[in-house]
């Protein structure tokens, strides 16, 4: 049973995707029988080629996710580097945390509402100016893109930190510090000098997902991004849906795009770190020793702080909106405050609350169970997965959501599992998976392998010791690893809106929607709730074990 | 209970290269047999070899018997060769009682019954009323005859002992192995010792190897 | 002679048999339609909207024992890309969709491939209250005939909205309107044309501004849609630099537009229900000095309809839903200012007296125009229109 766990696992997560691929790239090319394309030809990208909005599309996605990547790393290690060791560093790994819960859309909306030119910075600088009407200033929905880096950095800054913060928990990174500068550096410049080369290879792989997730990201496009022409990845999707599908085949080139997009960017990035390696050796061989841009390098680090601030006011935003009974330019605060957009919601908000609960929970479970599956058995036959492994586990983070989702719609009308439980809860493992199992994986291995020796010896069955001794030692980590995955679950909006075949509404599928341009206080309500979901069940993982645990002084803090 | 532990021709290598030519050895009921060697040389796993926990990348040959019985191929919750290490290793997510019901057999039931034996025996090590405690709340003395005790209550065949007395400061050291030494002889358990201090081995009493 | 009386016999009783196969006894319907669980796949962008929808759901819930389950779609095409998905992978039967909120474009998609069910409308007992002679939209959707195959729900006609508070003297025609631009640059937009409301009000330009608006009526081909349009891109041309964002960018919707207003981003609103501002004011989404205006030669009017997808999994509570959306009950609630504002699709003088009651005790506010206000009412062009304009405007606008 065990010893087919990672099969299974791994099919579960490839097969998918490889005929969703399939599905996308093969009507690029004109073929898609079920539509009639029985041949093969290039009319498809003749057709995405002469769209007139094509190029502005395409740049736009480039630069935004290159951007929005370049930005995010930058930001995260100048953190890193500024703060290593200092007392602030400890209190941005508990900050990051609840940030990380957030769903994307949840974030963007509450700083879509943050930073219009009605928002609540606009309305700051009103009170001092007196002016009544918004200033006629570009802020959300900008052409060039810049509304939606923003917003893409809010999130993908703290999942890079928490990803270095892993990386260096693995890396004596204090003593080489303590010699770099006992040596005379910078403590700044010697952290990226001697300790983020160290590290690099570890985060190298969450990076490409973030370029991944940026270059080709709908649902905060949806709301940040410019409209006329969107980025690529919601132009795919605006065009997936024509009533005639007669934009199917340029759709599914669109989609492909992502994906050859994709490609290049990670090739690209790969021998950017080839050439920057080179180039960095020379300039660590140089001895500067930084002590000048020292406070340069402690500034940008401060940056992190700002986009943590920049999220919470988001959140806050989105709380007072929906309690706001009226709040209008320039007014900094509403001038009347009400319940009763959450009563008259109330009922409304029970079926997407439901799904999206039972969603996250059932996948959530499944994932559990199969990574506990596959690490058991890597554990009980001491097998050591290398990087291809890891490689597989990320391929779903990896590859543009847009570019197979699309592709598996059709495979899953064909075996008549569209819109069903099943296809939805399956495309939400595919997600949560690697997250549950990449959160999962270090702790279950680190597990000492003498306590788990002892219990054998003291004649209990691999199954009694799973059950008797793993899973109540590893109660912190698998409760961080559920709240990861139903976190996950929580913000995902194509693969709902696809596999459920928009009959299964989530908070984030009605919040995306209602987006678009609902009553304020009713976004309010939805990205609030998409936001306290995830953050409710972090706070129960992280309360319950000192709870489980306040007789074993062992286990009751975090080590 | 009056099963000698017997190797026969075991051997242990990694990657190809010998770390324990092929060794025999009897170990009557109610004695100790201590085999010495510096760190590296190979002792720890072969303590793993006989518990059935070695590490893949090791290869161990051989044969073992206990008791008149050759447990070389099943696995280690069947061998019944109780083991302490250097580190008490007890569970931490379990209080004393619990750690010691968890070693404690099976063939002992009903919830007051396993309870009572478990009493009496934290009581016969100077540990009565302990059971409740949390281990991390005990001295380094205490959790060591905690440990010995949850290899008592599991009945073994034999006793294996991976320097357990390392961590310890002198005065315990002393008092600890009295009471392994007195608890394995007055059960005729056979004892196999694994160590580089001479001191343990002189306790120990019995014949010595060195590797 | 007695042959042709026979034939005619021959083909009416034809017809009325080929009418009766398909028709059920309407009880047999509410029978078959009892307990299903339908999936009613309408635009969600709208909340007085989605709150009216779910209280139909409560009313069928108690009345019919039929379950709804409100699809919220960002646009139409959504569900009729559905259908259209699973007709291509051989789902006939069963189908995921049951009733969508339709017309135009996506009603003719539908009507040509063939995806609708029915005729249905002649078997709902409420159709007959429907306004079929001063309403025409109710039976010509964008000069497509209806043919059975939709039911009305409500009437939409396009009005402008200002606030009085801050601008007066608002523009009665489209070539004033770009001279109000000019005097009030960047407080100008409409939704993106993408969306039917940001078409809908190109729609309305090219009404003023075509020579021969009666060519509308016919399908756009290549020979007639350069010339009716020319002046329409002129028009628009000239436009464009005065418009929020220099008509670089639009509201995607009219909600979003709306947003706009109240924030005080734009100073004019376009929409396509008469009596948006009263309800935007009672619900706090527009300031209390909100104000309707229209053009002085007409605006364009249309009807929105339910329709069934040939594959649909539960016709039968689809068709109750549809009859239950005509029942005076639900059309008095739909035209409460404080629900939707929605003109009734029903013709209040075939309705009974108590009937006529509900409709006439409805509150009115300042801000709601009268029928008088209103003015003429414009029937939609051609559906073909509708398209074309899109693509032209994306070929001509997007950079």
């Amino acid at each position: 049973m065990l010893r087919v766990a990672p099969v299974v696992t791994l099919l579960l997560l490839i097969l998918p995707i490889a005929a969703g691929l399939a599905g996308t790239v093969l009507p690029s090319f004109g073929y898609l029988p079920a539509l009639g394309g029985t041949d093969f030809s290039l009319g498809p990208w003749r057709d995405l080629l002469a769209y007139p909005g094509f190029g502005s599309a395409l740049r736009l996605s480039i630069v935004t996710g290159l951007a929005a990547t370049m930005l995010s790393f930058a930001i995260a290690v100048l953190t890193c580097a500024a703060f290593h060791g200092a007392p602030g560093f400890r209190r941005l790994q508990a900050a990051i945390a609840p940030i990380l819960a957030m769903p994307h859309s949840a974030l963007a909306i509450g700083f879509a509402f943050l930073i219009a030119p009605s928002g609540w910075l606009a309305r700051l600088a009103a009170s001092a100016t007196g002016a009544d009407r918004p200033a006629a200033i570009v802020t959300v929905q900008d052409e060039g893109g810049l509304a939606l880096i923003a917003g893409l950095l809010l999130k993908e800054v703290p999942y890079l930190l928490l990803m270095i913060f892993a990386a260096l928990n693995q890396t004596p990174a204090r003593h080489a510090l303590a010699i770099a500068r006992s040596l005379g550096y910078g403590g700044a410049l010697a952290w990226i000098k001697v300790v983020l080369p160290r590290i690099y290879p570890q985060i190298r792989l969450p990076i490409y997902a973030v370029l991944a997730f940026s270059l080709s990201v709908v649902d905060v496009a949806l709301i940040l991004g410019p409209g006329n022409p969107p980025p690529l990845g919601p132009l795919a999707l605006r065009w997936f849906s024509d009533p005639l599908l007669l934009l199917y085949f340029p759709a599914a080139a669109a989609a492909s795009v992502q994906l050859a997009l994709l490609v290049a960017a990670i090739t690209l990035w790969r021998i950017a770190e080839v050439v920057v390696a080179r180039a960095g050796r020379k300039w660590i061989a140089r001895g500067g020793r930084g002590l000048a841009v020292q406070p340069f390098l402690k500034a940008g680090g401060r940056i992190a702080w700002l986009l943590l601030a920049v999220s919470a006011l988001s959140l806050l935003a989105m709380g007072l909106w929906s309690v706001a009974e009226s709040w209008r330019f320039p007014d900094l605060l509403p001038t009347g405050w009400s319940l009763a957009t959450w009563t008259r919601q109330a009922a409304g908000l029970w079926w997407p609350a439901r799904t999206t609960m039972v969603l996250a929970l059932v996948s959530t479970l499944i994932a559990m169970v199969l990574a506990l599956a596959c690490l058991e058995n890597e554990q009980r036959r001491g097998l050591h997965p290398g990087i291809g492994a890891l490689w597989l586990l990320y391929t779903p983070l990896l590859v543009p959501q847009i570019a197979f989702l699309f592709g598996t719609q059709i495979v899953l009308i064909r075996l008549d599992l569209d819109g069903t439980w099943t296809a939805l809860v399956w495309s939400h493992l595919l997600f949560v998976l690697p997250y549950v199992f990449l959160s999962l994986a270090d702790p279950w291995r680190n597990i000492d392998p003498r306590l788990i020796r002892t219990a054998a010896c003291l004649g209990a069955s691999p199954l009694r010791i799973l059950f008797a001794v793993k899973l109540p030692m590893m109660l912190r980590p698998l409760l961080a690893a559920a709240a990861v995955g139903f976190a996950v679950s929580v913000g995902l909006y194509l693969p709902t809106l696809f596999a459920g075949n928009g009959r299964f509404a989530t908070l984030t599928t009605e919040a995306v929607t209602l987006a678009g341009g609902a009553d304020r206080r009713i976004i309010g309500i939805y990205a609030l709730l998409q936001a306290l979901l995830p953050l409710l069940i972090y706070a129960i993982a992280l309360a319950a074990p000192p709870i489980a645990f306040r007789h074993r002084r062992a286990l009751a803090v975090a080590s | 209970m009056t099963g000698a532990l017997r190797l026969e021709g075991v051997e242990i290598a990694l990657h190809g290269r010998v770390l324990i030519p092929a060794l025999d050895l009897t170990v009557a009921a109610g004695r100790a047999v201590t085999l010495m060697g510096p760190s590296g040389s190979g002792k720890s796993t072969l303590l793993a070899f006989l518990c059935g926990t070695l590490d893949p990348a090791f290869t161990g040959r051989g044969r073992v018997h206990v008791n008149g019985l050759e447990v070389t191929a099943l696995p280690p919750e069947q061998r019944k060769l109780g083991i302490l290490y250097q580190d008490d290793l007890l569970f931490p997510h379990l209080s004393v009682g619990g750690n010691l019901a968890f070693g404690l057999t099976a063939a002992i039931r009903g919830a007051a019954a396993r309870r009572e034996r478990i009493d009496a025996a934290l009581a016969e090590a100077g540990l009565a009323g302990f059971a409740g405690r949390d281990p991390a709340t005990l001295s380094g003395g205490q959790r060591a005859r905690v440990a010995l005790l949850r290899v008592l209550l599991s009945e073994p065949r034999a006793l294996l002992l991976d320097e357990p007395f390392g961590r310890l400061d002198a005065m315990l050291r002393q008092d600890f192995r009295r009471f392994v030494f007195d608890h394995a002889a007055s059960r005729g358990l056979p004892v196999l010792l694994v160590t580089h201090d001479e001191a343990d081995s002189n306790a120990a009493g019995g014949p010595v190897i060195r590797l | 002679m007695k042959r042709l009386v026979l034939a005619v016999c021959v083909v009416l009783l034809g017809s009325s048999a080929f009418g009766l196969a398909q028709a059920q006894p309407w009880p047999d319907v509410l029978a078959k339609a009892k307990g299903q669980t339908m999936f009613w796949n309408a635009w969600g962008g709208d909340d007085k909207t989605n709150a009216f929808i779910a209280w139909v759901g409560d009313e069928v819930e108690k009345r019919y024992g039929i379950t709804i389950r409100h699809v919220r779609l960002r646009d139409t095409a959504e569900a009729v890309t559905r259908v259209v998905a699973e007709k291509a992978a051989g789902r006939n039967q069963g189908g995921s969709v049951d009733l969508i909120w339709i017309n135009g474009p996506n009603f003719l998609a539908m009507k040509e491939q063939g995806l609708l069910f029915g005729p249905f409308t002649g078997l709902l007992p409420n159709y007959h209250f429907v306004d079929t002679e001063t309403k025409p939209s109710n039976l010509v959707d964008f000069t497509v005939p209806v043919d059975g195959l939709e039911s009305p729900w409500r009437m939409a006609q396009i009005v402008f909205i200002h606030d009085s508070a801050r601008t007066k003297d608002m523009p009665r025609s489209i070539p004033a309107l770009l001279d109000w631009a000019r005097r009030n640059p960047g407080r100008l937009t409409h939704p993106s044309v993408g969306n039917f409301l940001g078409a809908t009000f190109l729609k309305q330009a090219l009404y003023e501004l075509t020579p021969d608006p009666a060519m509308l009526q016919k399908p756009a081909t290549d020979e007639n849609f350069d010339r009716a349009t020319a002046p329409l891109w002129v028009w628009y041309d000239q436009l464009l630099p005065w418009l929020w964002r220099q008509g670089r960018q639009f509201p995607e919707t009219g909600p979003a537009q709306r947003q706009l207003l109240n924030d005080g981003d734009i100073d004019i609103l376009i929409s396509f229900n008469p009596p948006e501002a009263a309800v935007s004011i009672a619900g706090g989404l527009l300031p209390n000095t909100a104000r309707t205006f229209v053009m002085d030669r007409g605006t364009i009017g249309n009807t929105s309809f339910v329709a069934i997808p040939y594959n649909a999994a539960n016709k039968e509570a689809a068709m109750v839903v549809a009859d239950f959306l005509l029942d005076p009950i639900a059309q008095a609630k739909a035209q409460d200012p404080a629900v939707l504002g929605n003109v009734t699709v029903l013709d209040l003088r075939k309705l009974t007296a108590e009937q006529r009651s509900l409709f006439e005790t409805l509150p009115r506010g300042a801000s709601t125009p009268t029928p008088a206000e209103l003015g003429r009412v414009l029937l939609e062009p051609h559906a073909s229109w509708m398209t074309r304009i899109a693509a032209e405007w994306t070929k001509r606008y997007t950079r």
